[in-house]
């Protein structure tokens, strides 16, 4: 299965290669492709029907746990399909519609790339690599938002859906991390089997928050939904992809895989069933209200999502078996339509619904199309999208705990999407003729394959219903519920409270949309009262957020970078002298074991003039007189060195400091004179600070010389020095043949030294 | 600086403290010296010299640009790691030769040598390269 | 005779810090030449200090206890030239910083442009 998305990433890259005449077809070649893997998962469904799965495993760092597992179970087949299914049908649009767009190479490397980061999402068997997956279709979505990246808006979307999917993705990473330190792994299978541990632990409560927040993040559920309606500034295939089968159902995804790890809790029931029921109502009531085609989907995918991780969070065999059959209503649906709104904002130049009406004169089959895609999105017979939304009510009907809310907005939420299908299909194609900017036609026969194929589905699927539920749904559950399930899907399930549920949804749903269709100052009304109410935008409130914290860091950045370069040093010996002083007090119990002497007299003289000229170096207001005293202090401690047999040494820092005064005497013909700068009491506090420090210092080195040394080095190199070097002076030896490799890095400090001074001062003066 | 007894010394000081080097340079396996002393003596004499004359006649007498010196002290740094590496030892082995000299007995040669020589002219180089730049700033 | 040494240690930190403290770039870099100073002999001394016996062997001495510890020396040897290299770099840097400002004041270096 890797090779699956070596193929991916190869061809990837291959687009930006292939010669001229293939670029022209990329995008069919790309959705052949997909074509050919949903052909090769479709092959695979009997393998894993009853509840098997085909696993590999490549060993990354496996002494950390981490794997490349890929095993395509039930459910990952499900999400496959659709990914490389859709996937083949948006890229077939997408042929159409990124035609005389620039860029379409870096177009379809991101699209075809974020297909392939999906599939590795849904097959990835270990949670590390989930993770990584995750984050690449966050990354990769941003770049597709921010396709248009010349205006500002997807910029700005692009940024907003980064951050909170990304922020998300974090969260995620860290609950993995928190709960894979439980079971000690990280692959799902060892999860499975650590289940009950895991539900037993402290961690699981913390752990389930961290991950639900990503998944939250990841499929726009509230309150992190808001990224969502701003994602539709991608081009309209990455719309339709995204909100069909990809990205947002990634949070999905992770949910009903890991369902039977961390389901069957109180918890775990109520935080997701509250959320979704939340995000479904909310998502529905919004997007009637929206004025723009693309919002008024954007929405409603908000609202379909909230059903979804409403009816995992519900956790009983229906409501698995409603999400998993959802899951297809909405992504057959959803890109259809999205597909069509695109072709109709090509076509006719504007998505505003207002400008809109009477589009089934010019767009007979777009509109037929329509027809059939909004019928199963409100969830009308002879849809797939009927069949959904039965066993979604049956599931709400039998849902424990919080049943009656969970109905009662389940009802609303389902009433307001028959207003939106219903007010969407009026708006847009029945009516007068709107004001459109071009007359529209429906050439191009790209545009429409994908929706209609699509649209067919959702119909015959619906007459139907075995083909799916037997062949894709089943093994899928059968993955989740951890045991065999039949699925019996019927279109007509009998007079029951679930279909007087339904009945009472499409009247009250009709209800509105009369209403909002007959009068005009309704819906008006309506956003006017939302304002009013929802006088807290998310997305305001997001900005405010990121621009309040990056306030907050630069002013902290400047408290600490104040740009005085005294300061950060002063700092620095501060700190430095406080935690060596503390050390001092710590170990003050030690015993001073050496004699204070004078003899040998003529060093104790060398140490009194090296003193000496030391004081009047940093006293002097001279600058001559300055440098040498340096110079008498580096001739001193060069004679120190020579009497304590270091003599090479000695020589060395006795050129060295010729060399040094004579470069300062050459520097200092053109500098000026030294100013006194600082005041009287800035110098004794910088006094008392060096004293400070040069007390503990020599304390430190009164301490050093009592350390009991290991000579073992030492010997070795004096030992081996004249039988296998060859030479007599140790020090040398050392330098050039036992540690060459230091004065290979010390030369190589020099060089660099030079060339900076060099380019310092060969430049231009300024 | 234009002293008649600082140039006449400089003409024939200038030779004794490059010989100076040199042999600092050589011994320094078995006596006080080495590569670095050695590097730094010569440097010292060129900057006397330059002292009594001017910059400018002393770099026509370098024979090359200073960089010149740091790049062949460098390359002969990479060449003495090459023999330890045909002999597929470790790298930086000391490999060492004895060539018989008759009378005056064996003259050992070794990788080490060539490494000291190395830092030698890197060492002359780089302080040249120092002195130049800070000094040819108008 | 240690203890006069670590005394001379103790001196050399205190110029080197007070120097590096204050605000002309000359004596900062002056500074830096004593705090290096201060820090090869700390080194040194921390080895443990032997009169008279360099480090030198030939056939018949090969005793590592009679001589002086040759590490520390090679160490600080290689410091020293470090150091070297580290003040004329600084001494460049402040020569560019004086043509391109006219001021000798480090308080004056606060932006990274102009």
């Amino acid at each position: 299965m890797q090779y699956i998305l070596l193929i991916y990433l190869l061809i990837a890259f291959g687009i930006f290669i292939v010669p001229g005449w293939f670029k022209k077809h990329v995008g069919v070649m790309l959705a052949l492709v997909q074509a050919a893997f949903f052909v090769f998962f479709y092959s695979k469904i009997s393998e894993v029907a009853n509840g098997n799965s085909i696993s590999t495993m490549l060993y990354w760092i496996p002494q950390l746990g981490l794997n490349l597992e890929f095993s395509l179970t039930g459910l990952s087949l499900a999400f496959a399909l659709l990914i490389t299914g859709i996937g083949a049908l948006v890229f077939l649009y997408a042929s159409a519609y990124m035609k005389g767009y620039e860029g379409t190479d870096k177009f379809y490397f991101y699209l075809f790339l974020f297909g392939g980061a999906m599939l590795g999402l849904v097959l990835s068997g270990n949670l590390i690599q989930l993770f990584i997956f995750w984050e690449l279709t966050s990354f990769l979505s941003f770049l597709l938002i921010s396709f248009f990246h010349k205006k500002e808006e997807p910029r700005k979307a692009a940024f907003q859906s980064l951050f909170v999917t990304a922020f998300g993705g974090l969260l995620l990473l860290s609950g993995i991390v928190l709960l894979g330190s439980v079971v000690g792994s990280y692959s799902v299978a060892d999860w499975f089997v650590g289940s009950e541990m895991i539900k037993s632990s402290g961690l699981y409560l913390p752990g389930l928050i961290l991950i639900l927040a990503g998944a939250f993040t990841k499929s726009a559920q509230f309150p992190f939904h808001f990224w969502l309606p701003g994602a539709m500034q991608a081009p309209t295939p990455v719309s339709a992809y995204l909100h069909s089968a990809t990205m947002v159902k990634a949070g999905v995804f992770l949910l009903a895989l890991l369902s039977p790890v961390l389901g069957g809790t109180t918890e775990w029931t109520y935080i997701i069933t509250l959320v979704g029921v939340i995000t479904m109502f909310l998502g529905a009531y919004f997007s009637i209200t929206q004025t723009d085609l693309k919002a008024i989907l954007a929405y409603t995918t908000i609202s379909a999502l909230g059903i979804l991780v409403l009816l995992i969070g519900i956790d009983t065999k229906l409501s698995i078996k409603a999400a998993m059959l959802f899951l297809f209503v909405h992504a057959f649906y959803k890109a259809a339509l999205f597909m069509v709104a695109g072709l109709i904002d090509k076509k006719t130049g504007t998505k505003e619904l207002a400008k809109l009406g009477g589009l089934y004169r010019f767009m007979p089959i777009t509109f037929v199309i329509s027809v059939l895609a909004l019928l199963s999105m409100a969830g009308l017979p002879p849809m797939l999208g009927f069949l959904g939304k039965e066993l979604i009510y049956e599931a709400k009907v039998q849902s424990p705990g919080i049943a009656s809310l969970v109905l009662i907005l389940g009802v609303g939420g389902n009433t307001l999407m028959v207003a939106v299908s219903m007010y969407f299909m009026f708006k847009v194609f029945l009516g007068k003729q709107g004001a459109y900017p071009k007359i529209p036609n429906e050439k191009g026969w790209f545009f429409l394959l994908g929706p209609a194929v699509l649209a067919l589905l959702s119909l015959l699927f619906g007459l139907s219903p075995a083909a799916l539920g037997n062949s894709i749904v089943q093994p899928a559950l059968s993955t989740i519920r951890k045991e065999m399930i039949d699925v019996e899907l019927k279109l007509w399930h009998g007079f029951n409270d679930v279909f007087l549920l339904s009945l009472l949804t499409v009247f009250l749903g009709m209800g509105i949309f009369i209403i909002a269709l007959t009068k005009k100052q309704f819906l008006i009304k309506w956003r006017r009262i939302n304002s009013q109410f929802f006088t807290i935008k998310f997305t305001d409130l997001f900005v405010q957020f990121l621009g309040g914290f990056l306030n907050f860091s630069a002013r902290n950045t400047k408290r600490v970078q104040h740009g005085y370069h005294r300061f950060y040093i002063l700092t620095v010996i501060l700190f430095s002298s406080a935690f060596l002083w503390f050390q001092v007090y710590v170990t003050r119990n030690w015993v001073l074991d050496s004699h204070f002497t004078l003899t040998p007299f003529y060093i104790s003289g060398l140490v009194a003039i090296i003193v000496c000229s030391t004081i009047y170096a940093t006293i002097s207001q001279s600058r001559i007189s300055t440098i040498i005293g340096m110079g008498v202090t580096g001739y001193g401690i060069s004679l120190i060195y020579l009497y304590y047999s270091a003599v090479d040494l000695a020589i060395t820092q006795i050129l060295v400091e010729t060399l040094i005064v004579v470069m300062f005497v050459l520097v200092l013909q053109r500098l000026p004179r030294f100013a006194i700068l600082s005041s009287r009491l800035t110098r004794v506090r910088d006094f008392i600070i060096a004293l400070s420090f040069g007390s503990v210092m020599a304390i430190l080195a009164l301490k050093a010389l009592h350390v009991e040394f290991n000579h073992p080095v030492s010997d070795l190199m004096v030992n081996n020095s004249f039988l296998y070097a060859h030479g007599k002076n140790v020090v040398n030896v050392i330098l050039v043949d036992f540690r060459a490799l230091d004065t290979l890095g010390e030369v190589t400090v020099l060089v660099i030294a030079a060339m900076g001074v060099f380019v310092l001062l060969k430049t231009k003066k300024a | 600086m234009n002293s008649i007894i600082l140039q006449l010394a400089a003409k024939y000081v200038r030779f004794l403290l490059i010989f100076f080097a040199f042999v600092a340079l050589l011994r320094g396996h078995n006596y006080p010296g080495g590569g670095f002393i050695g590097g730094l003596l010569a440097t010292l004499a060129i900057v006397y010299y330059s002292y009594a004359f001017d910059w400018r006649s002393v770099q026509k007498k370098l024979f090359m640009k200073p960089q010149g010196y740091v790049a062949v002290g460098l390359l002969m740094i990479l060449l003495s790691f090459s023999p330890s590496l045909i002999q597929d030892e470790t790298l930086m082995k000391g490999i060492w030769v004895s060539i018989p000299f008759g009378l005056l007995g064996q003259l050992k040669l070794g990788t080490p040598l060539l490494f000291d020589l190395g830092v030698f002219m890197t060492v002359i180089g780089v302080t040249l390269l120092f002195f130049f730049t800070l000094t040819k700033r108008r | 005779m240690e203890i006069l040494l670590v005394i001379l240690v103790g001196v050399l930190y205190t110029a080197g810090v007070y120097m590096v403290l204050r605000r002309s770039i000359l004596k900062f870099i002056i500074g830096i030449i004593f705090m290096s100073n201060a820090t090869n002999l700390l080194v040194f001394l921390a080895s443990g200090i032997v009169a008279g016996k360099p480090a030198f062997v030939d056939e018949t001495v090969q005793n590592a206890s009679k001589i002086a510890d040759p590490l520390p020396q090679a160490l600080v040897l290689t410091a020293v030239v470090i150091g070297f290299g580290l003040v004329v770099f600084a001494l460049a840097l402040k020569l560019k910083f004086f043509e391109t400002t006219g001021t000798d004041d480090l308080d004056q270096l606060k932006k990274t442009d102009n």
